[in-house]
Formats: structure tokens, sequence, C-alpha cells
């Protein structure tokens, strides 16, 4: 567990980053700290391992006070995932990764051995490992390093915003690779973003940071959406929480069936028809024509999203994304399911206000 | 040519001298570089201090330094020492700057990724810092090296200087082989310590030409 005891930081210039923090982070749990640039984010992660030092206030680490423990000792027991990786250059990935191991004095087998190890827990062929960072991409630089914070196992995850220097499709991919570690791990873990949508996705508890290092909301990710504490939390939190909201709601919605047909049959449809694979993976839409067609990619219309059965915004975005209006409800292994339709998912999102589920 | 085989005891030995009197200053003056360039890098104060200093070392001319040297220090006129003292000045003057660039372009996030791995500053020196500013302080060794070498010819007016005594000995016999003896001596010298130097950098650094 992570504690803010009254703790202002100011700097020499005078600015003030954070201003009398009071704040606690759960043990086991993804804790995100969010907020435009300047709004002392970063200052108070960084406080947590002494990179930064505070001006006034305590800060506890499982009830230890951080500045009473000399800061080498302290970092090598809080792992730090840096911008851009940060990686160092001269090393192989399987030494940048044995670093923390090595300075807490393993030895440089059991150091190695261990460094591939993690190598594997965070999705990389070990074979990575005798490369250099700059054989890598950004992805697998980062990647890399969530490995090298991970090594020496420390309880604390401290992750400064590490995905913010890499594309969007990876850095999805590495997020969903966070949360899928944490299911492992179960570290207690603070990440700092200026992405809102990062912090919404990755966080069980969100801090919304104000400029001037003003502590403006720490709630559920679903209690920042349907009740900002103030109109600079609303206007951050961006204009379709309504919809984002969505997110946090996993109510049933009606599944319908639907008429499908694979590639290369020849079909008479009258109405839109779901074209699958093999597989029942679904290809696209098929929309009426008249008289015998035969299938194939040509006369598909590409689909929208697909509906993996968790949230409402799934199945709302699915049935409006969809060119037949009809959202497509995949399992697991992205067959077919059936299809959702957006006026039902509308109901169900009644139903769930009326049963107290919806936050105020 | 002919003129080295035939005199190769004589060659020989000014190439030992040439060689000692242009490689120590170099040891001595990289040695004391690191330091200075460490403390260029981190202060503004140090940097406003050291690199024009530097530049005015660098253009006093050697004869005048080769010259004076013996004066300032008080040794005999035929000590080593007068030739190495001025190549150790020349050699600082150049490499002070090409360690504090090197050091500077370490990137920010490194650093701070090492710091908060838990480094202490030495370690974090010896295995980060100094390890990836051996590139460019390598190239700058190169040049101080090379141009330690030519010079060092210099010392023949004070009696020293390795292949420079076949100068002086050559024009003053006007015998333009013995000139030439030397020249080509310089030459190889300059030429095999540069390449020993970029291959050393090559097996040191075995990460900068990794990717991309």
């Amino acid at each position: 567990m992570i504690e803010f005891r009254a703790v202002t930081k100011r700097f020499e210039d005078g600015t003030i980053a954070v201003d009398e923090l009071d704040l606690a982070v759960e043990a086991g749990t993804i804790t995100v700290f969010v907020g435009p640039s300047g709004c002392g984010k970063t200052t108070s992660l960084r406080m947590v391992n002494r990179m930064i030092d505070p001006t006034s206030g305590t800060i506890l680490v499982d009830g230890k006070d951080v500045l009473a423990v000399d800061p080498p000792t302290l970092r090598r027991g809080i792992g730090y995932v840096i911008q851009q990786a940060g990686l160092f250059p001269h090393r192989t990935v399987l030494d940048n990764v044995a670093t923390v191991p090595l300075l807490s004095g393993w030895d440089r087998r059991k150091a190695r051995t261990r460094a591939a190890e993690l190598l594997e827990i965070v999705g990389l062929d070990p074979a990575f490992g005798k490369r250099y960072p700059a054989q890598l991409s950004g992805g697998q630089q980062q990647r890399v390093g969530v490995a090298r914070a991970l090594a020496a196992d420390p309880p604390v995850l401290l992750m400064d915003e590490p995905f913010s220097a890499v594309d969007p499709v990876v850095r999805e991919d590495l997020q969903n690779e966070l949360l899928r570690l944490q299911a492992e791990l179960d570290k207690t873990i603070v990440f700092v973003t200026h992405d809102i949508d990062e912090a919404l996705k990755l966080g069980e508890r969100v801090a919304v940071f104000q400029t001037g290092g003003h502590l403006a909301q720490y709630a559920k990710p679903a209690e920042l959406l349907s009740a900002p504490a103030n109109d600079f939390v609303a206007s951050f939190v961006g204009r379709d929480r309504g919809y984002r909201t969505l997110t946090f709601l996993h109510a049933d919605v009606p599944v319908h069936p639907v008429t499908t047909a694979k590639l290369g049959q020849r079909v008479t449809v009258t109405d839109w028809t779901l074209v699958v694979d093999e597989q029942d993976r679904p290809k696209g839409w098929l929309s009426g024509v008249d008289g015998e067609v035969e299938i194939t990619e040509k006369n598909l219309v590409s689909g929208g999203s697909l509906y993996d059965g968790t949230s409402l915004r799934g199945a709302l975005d699915a049935a409006l994304s969809s060119p037949s209006a009809l959202g497509v409800m995949v399992d697991d292994n992205g067959a077919v399911t059936g299809v959702v339709r957006a006026d039902d998912v509308i109901k169900a999102l009644a139903k769930a206000r009326a049963a107290g589920e919806v936050p105020k | 040519m002919t003129w080295i085989f035939e005199n190769w005891d004589r060659f020989w030995e000014v190439t030992e001298v040439h060689l000692r009197l242009s490689v120590v200053p170099v040891l001595i003056g990289f040695a004391l570089s690191i330091p200075l360039g460490w403390w260029a890098s981190r202060s503004q104060t140090a940097r406003a201090v050291l690199f024009p200093l530097a530049n005015v070392l660098f253009t006093i001319p050697s004869i005048a330094l080769i010259v004076i040297t013996p004066v300032l220090i008080g040794v005999k006129i035929l000590d080593e020492i007068n030739v190495i003292v001025p190549l150790v000045i020349y050699t600082v003057a150049l490499m002070v700057r090409s360690v504090a660039d090197a050091l500077s372009a370490v990137p920010g996030n490194v650093i701070a990724a090492a710091n908060a791995m838990g480094y202490r500053p030495l370690r974090r020196f010896l295995t980060v810092d100094f390890p990836l500013a051996l590139p460019v302080t390598i190239a700058g060794l190169r040049v101080a090296t090379v141009s330690n070498i030519s010079m060092v010819s210099v010392g023949a007016l004070v009696g020293l200087g390795g292949y420079g005594q076949l100068f002086t000995e050559g024009y003053q016999t006007d015998n333009s082989a013995k000139v030439f003896a030397g020249l080509i001596g310089t030459v190889v010298l300059a030429a095999l310590a540069d390449g020993l130097l970029l291959l050393i950098g090559r097996l040191l650094t075995p990460w900068a030409r990794a990717g991309r």
C-alpha cells in the first residue's frame, strides 16, 4: 500500500507541482494518475521512489516512510517503467532485464535465468535476449522495460507514461498485456498517463489531477464518468462520457439468430446475410441482391466492431457500426454466436438504471 | 625507403622514442580529461571556464610551448618531460570537449532509468554513462592521438622528438632521403595508431552498430 499524507512539492522557482496531496493506493490494484501536463501526476509518482523528494508531507510504502530509506536501496525494491522504455543501449535485452537482480547482488547466472523467464512472462521470444535494444520495435522495447521492472519481483510497480510513444494498435496490445499480467502477478501498480481513455481502461481507481498540483477526484472509472466531482473533471473526462459509461455496465442483451453463409457459396439473399469463414468467424456482410449470387471477397461489405459479450458499450458500438444495424456477437474463439440490436441495448441500460446499477 | 632499410637500427630507435613521446601524453591526457569532461558535462560554470581555456591552450604554437616548458617547470632541456607536458596539455584541450559532449549526449531517459533501478553514482558512471560515451570519446581520442604523433617532431628543436630528429639532421646535411624517412615513419605510425583505436572502439562497442 502507498499512502500520500499532506504531500507538497514546491520547486526552487516557486511553482507548486503537488499541493497537499492526500491519497491512498490500495495494495494489489492498478491506480492511474491522470491529468494534463503540469498537473503534478509525474512528480507525485517520482516522489514514491525518491527520484524527487517532497517539500513537506509524508509518503509511506507498506507503512514505512520512504524518506527513511536511502534512495538506491528503496528503488531496488520498487519496479519502474519509464517513457520510451529507457533501455540501456549498450546491453543485450537479457542483461537489461537482469539489471536490478545484478545490482542487488545476485550472481550472474541466476540473474540471467530469471531474466529469461521474465521475457516469456511479458510475451517475448527468449531468442530476443541476445539482441540489443536498437534491434527491437518500440512495442517490444516497452515489453522489455516492463520485464526489467519486474525482474526482482518488487511488490510495487511505478509506470511513468510507459505506452505514450507507441502507435495506437501496439498501445492497445500493451495495455491488454498489462491487464493480463496484473491478473497473474497482483502487484500494486501506479500508472501515470495523460490519456483519459487509457486511465479508464487500466485503472481500478483513477486519480484525476488538475493544473496546479491539485487532486480533483479519486474514484472508480464508472464513477468518474457518471458523477464527475467538478467541471474540470467533467471536461477532462470528455464529451461522450455518457456513452463511455456503458463500458462499465455488463447487463444482458438479447441475442438474436442471424442468417450466415460461407465464401464461395452460391446463394439467393433477400436481406443482410453474414458471411463467415470455415471456423464461423465473421468475414463481412452481403446485402440483399436480386437473383442468385456467388459470394466472393469482392461483394462483401466489411463489418463493424465485434461484441464479445462483456460490456454494453461493446454491444451498442457493434450495432451502431454494423452496415446491417445488427451487431455481431462472437465467442472466445471469434466464432459468431448471434447478433444484438441497438434498441435492445438501450432497453438493457434502462433496466440497469432502474435496478440502481448505474452509478449516480 | 632505402635509407630506412640501410639504417634500420637508427630508424627503429627514433620510432621507439617517437611512439613513447606521443602515446604517453595521450594516456595521461585522456585520464585527466575524463574527470574534467565529466565536470564540464554537469556544470555550466565548469563549461564556461574549461572550454575557452582549452581553446586558448590549443592555439599556443607547439614550438613556443615546448621551448617554454623547461623554464616553467625547471627541468633539464633534454628531458622527455619537456615534450610530454605540452602534449598532455594539447590532449586535454582536445579531449575535454569530446568527453563532455559524449557524456552530455547520453539520453536523459536512460540515465533516469538507471537512477530509478537503484544505481549509485560511481557505478552508474562506470557501467552506464561512460560506456555509452565511448563512441564519441574514442573518435576524439583518435584525433588527439594522430595530432600528437604529428606534433612530437617539433620536440627535435629541443633535441628530442623521434622522427623530428631525422628532419633536422636531414635538413642540416642536405639529405632528403633522411627527411623522407621521417615523413614516412610519421604517416605510417599515425595510420597504424588510428586503425588500432578504430578496432578497439569497434570491439568495445558492438552495440553501436546494432539494428536499423
